[in-house]
């Protein structure tokens, strides 16, 4: 048993740990996240896919934004960094750059990914960075107060939104699908088995992967949305998800009162890398270096 | 493998010079416009923007590497955000501002120094930094060479506040042998990982820096953290580790701190100059002292931290200084402040688009000797 594993229970038998223990700082417990939050499941899915494709621990990179989600990074007992608002893709560029053997994971919120972050997302997909990148997306700004995000559904009440939201949000995986990611699922964090399957195929496989993950905020999203309750969000998903793998993304737009379609949509082989292209390119002088002397 | 520090004689440009000093100081990531970087194995990535190539010029740092960005003006604003970023998570790096005469887009691509008091105090909150200014492509060399070290070494962004002038104007650099250029390199943590705190200072003041990946489990935020980096807003915390961001800085000026003096023995004028314009300055008091005015130079080649030592120490014996700068008045701000009302301040502003003439700081020294 590595130093980790124990860290803030080191009063614990082996058999009294949780199995997901040896992920968690627990000395930093409880954490800030609201009574029906998704967040803690979604990380639940994730270390569970870490542990099932068997990422070595000290490999594991964690970089997250800002917002609820954000703090996840210092939750966990892997690197974590927790950046500036939006800015946790390319920060995570530059660690993957640096060391390609990292298991690199950008697990933010929607306003920090495609608000403030949007233009970083779609470049990442578009250079092909070898990241996993995990939204949590709640439809809202969930930690500054409930404003309106690039992702609330139309119509939807936000506190800047008091007459309902005129704003076309952003179908996420339709985004990154467009931008050239190489994997593109949508899962709820209430489908934490077929989340956690869909984590470890794209833990699997190299290149830009998007994960979107519902995520019910029942403090700053459904109190506005005759979502009150607790549980309200996730009956709403669970009522309304219809699983289509392999849908076109186009089609995959959440809209109230219609289905949400679910599901591992996009599974592409793509050769080119950024870091590939790069370390070519890094021979191609040599050569054309060599050929000179 | 193509060689990586080019020992020889060369005519560069300022801005090859600050590029070749990054190579010869170990940078190996770069976000921004390309460089040789294929030629000795480096990362390049000219990434979507100025807050993206800041923000990977961070992740590059923690994942190991010596890493900068380069921008000129505009640039540095948006680079702002996440160089407060790096002050707090303590990350070395380095950011080259090629200035240029602003506000906004103002002139592409004329030279300037008006974004010496952005480089202070750009982001937000209190926070000390490092800035050098380069006069000529030699010393664009030998600064970029300088700013890795002080950022490895005091675990700060360092930035090399150079001008379009240096940029852009060609000088003959004199590259040493590889072996003669002294290097530093970040403090690594001495102990296990189970006993490591990420932000736990030496007596130094600066923490043993982990690089990710290699298990020590690096727990960094933005957010007030205490010693094991573990967010923590209360007002005891943060005053203590922004006094101590602070003061990692403050009480290393004298390692800091870089200032050249030139006919100060008897001076009771002293012109105060960085960056170009200390060239300028350097012949207008040649042209005064023969006048036989007493007139010196003092030139400063650290901007941030201000060489407040000095500058109170002359201010005991010169009777005024002359702050010739392309700006309205930056640096002329901090003279007056160290001088404290001992002597007279002057300044003379350019706001930007060309440099200032030895003719026109000449003749306000004449004038102003003749008070």
């Amino acid at each position: 048993m590595s130093h980790k594993m124990t860290r803030g229970k080191r009063h614990l038998l082996p058999q009294e740990l949780h199995p997901i223990d040896q992920w968690l700082r627990s000395e930093r417990m409880p954490h800030i996240w609201c009574a029906g939050c998704g967040i803690g499941p979604t990380l639940y899915a994730w270390v569970r896919a870490l542990d099932a494709v068997g990422i070595d621990k000290d490999k594991v990179v964690y970089v997250s934004g800002i917002g609820c989600c954000g703090r996840g990074s210092g939750y966990l007992d892997v690197d974590g960094f927790h950046t500036t608002h939006g800015r946790a893709i390319p920060f995570a560029t530059g660690i993957k750059l640096v060391k390609p053997d990292l298991c690199v994971n950008v697990i933010s919120g929607d306003g920090d990914i495609f608000s403030i972050g949007g233009n970083h997302f779609i470049h990442a997909c578009r250079r092909n960075v070898d990241l996993l990148v995990i939204c949590t997306n709640n439809f809202i700004y969930g930690m500054t107060g409930g404003q309106l995000a690039a992702t609330t559904p139309l119509g939807d009440y936000s506190t800047t939104t008091p007459y309902g939201n005129i704003e076309p949000p952003f179908n996420t995986p339709y985004l990154a699908d467009a931008s050239g990611a190489v994997y593109v699922a949508r899962w709820t964090s209430i489908h934490v088995r077929l989340l956690e399957k869909s984590i470890t195929e794209a833990l699997r496989m190299k290149g830009f992967r998007y994960i979107e993950v519902l995520s019910p905020c029942p403090v700053n999203y459904g109190r506005r949305n005759r979502l009150r309750e607790v549980d309200d969000i996730a009956k709403w998903f669970w009522q309304s998800s219809v699983i289509k793998n392999g849908a076109d993304t186009r089609e995959v737009q959440i809209e109230k009162g219609k289905p949400i379609i679910l599901g591992n949509f996009v599974k592409r082989e793509k050769k080119r890398s950024y870091y590939n292209e790069l370390k070519k390119l890094e021979e191609k002088v040599k050569r054309a270096a060599e050929a000179k002397k | 493998m193509e060689k990586t520090v080019l020992t020889g004689k060369h005519f560069w440009y300022g801005n090859i010079a600050i590029a070749e000093g990054a190579i010869a100081a170990g940078c190996r990531f770069f976000a921004g416009y390309p460089m040789r970087f294929p030629e000795i194995g480096g990362i390049i990535v000219q990434f979507e923007d100025e807050l993206a190539s800041m923000a990977a010029i961070l992740g590059a740092s923690w994942a190991g590497a010596k890493s900068m960005t380069a921008t000129s003006g505009p640039g540095l604003s948006l680079m702002t955000e996440n160089l407060g970023l790096g002050v707090m998570m303590e990350v070395p790096t380095v950011v080259v501002n090629i200035q240029r005469g602003g506000p906004s887009t103002g002139l592409p691509t004329l030279t300037a120094q008006g974004d010496i008091m952005q480089a202070k105090w750009g982001s937000h909150g209190p926070y000390e930094i490092i800035a050098l200014s380069p006069g000529s492509p030699q010393e664009a060399f030998d600064l970029t060479i300088r700013c890795f070290n002080l950022a490895e070494k005091y675990r700060v962004p360092v930035i090399l506040l150079a001008s379009e002038t240096v940029g852009h104007s060609a000088g003959k650099v004199v590259v040493p042998p590889e072996d003669e250029i002294k290097l530093i390199d970040r403090k690594k943590p001495t102990v296990p990982p189970e006993k490591y705190l990420p932000y736990k200072p030496d007596e130094d003041l600066i923490p043993p820096m982990a690089y990710a990946g290699e298990g020590y489990t690096i727990c960094t935020t933005g957010l007030t953290h205490d010693e094991k980096g573990y967010p923590d807003v209360s007002a005891e915390v943060q005053e203590k580790l922004v006094r101590r961001l602070n003061d990692k800085i403050r009480k290393h000026m004298d390692e800091i701190v870089d200032v050249e003096e030139e006919n100060m023995e008897d001076a009771r004028i002293a012109v105060v100059s960085y960056g170009q314009v200390s060239r300028p300055a350097k012949r207008a008091v040649k042209m005064a002292r023969e006048e036989g005015i007493k007139v010196g130079n003092i030139r400063l080649v650290t901007i941030w931290p201000f060489a407040e030592n000095v500058i109170r120490k002359w201010a005991k014996q010169v009777e005024l200084f002359i702050v010739p700068e392309l700006n309205y008045g930056q640096i002329y701000l901090e003279v007056k402040r160290e001088v404290a009302g001992n002597s007279e301040t002057v300044l003379v502003p350019r706001m930007g688009g060309e440099l200032i003439t030895p003719q026109e700081i000449y003749r306000e020294i004449r004038k102003v000797s003749k008070k």
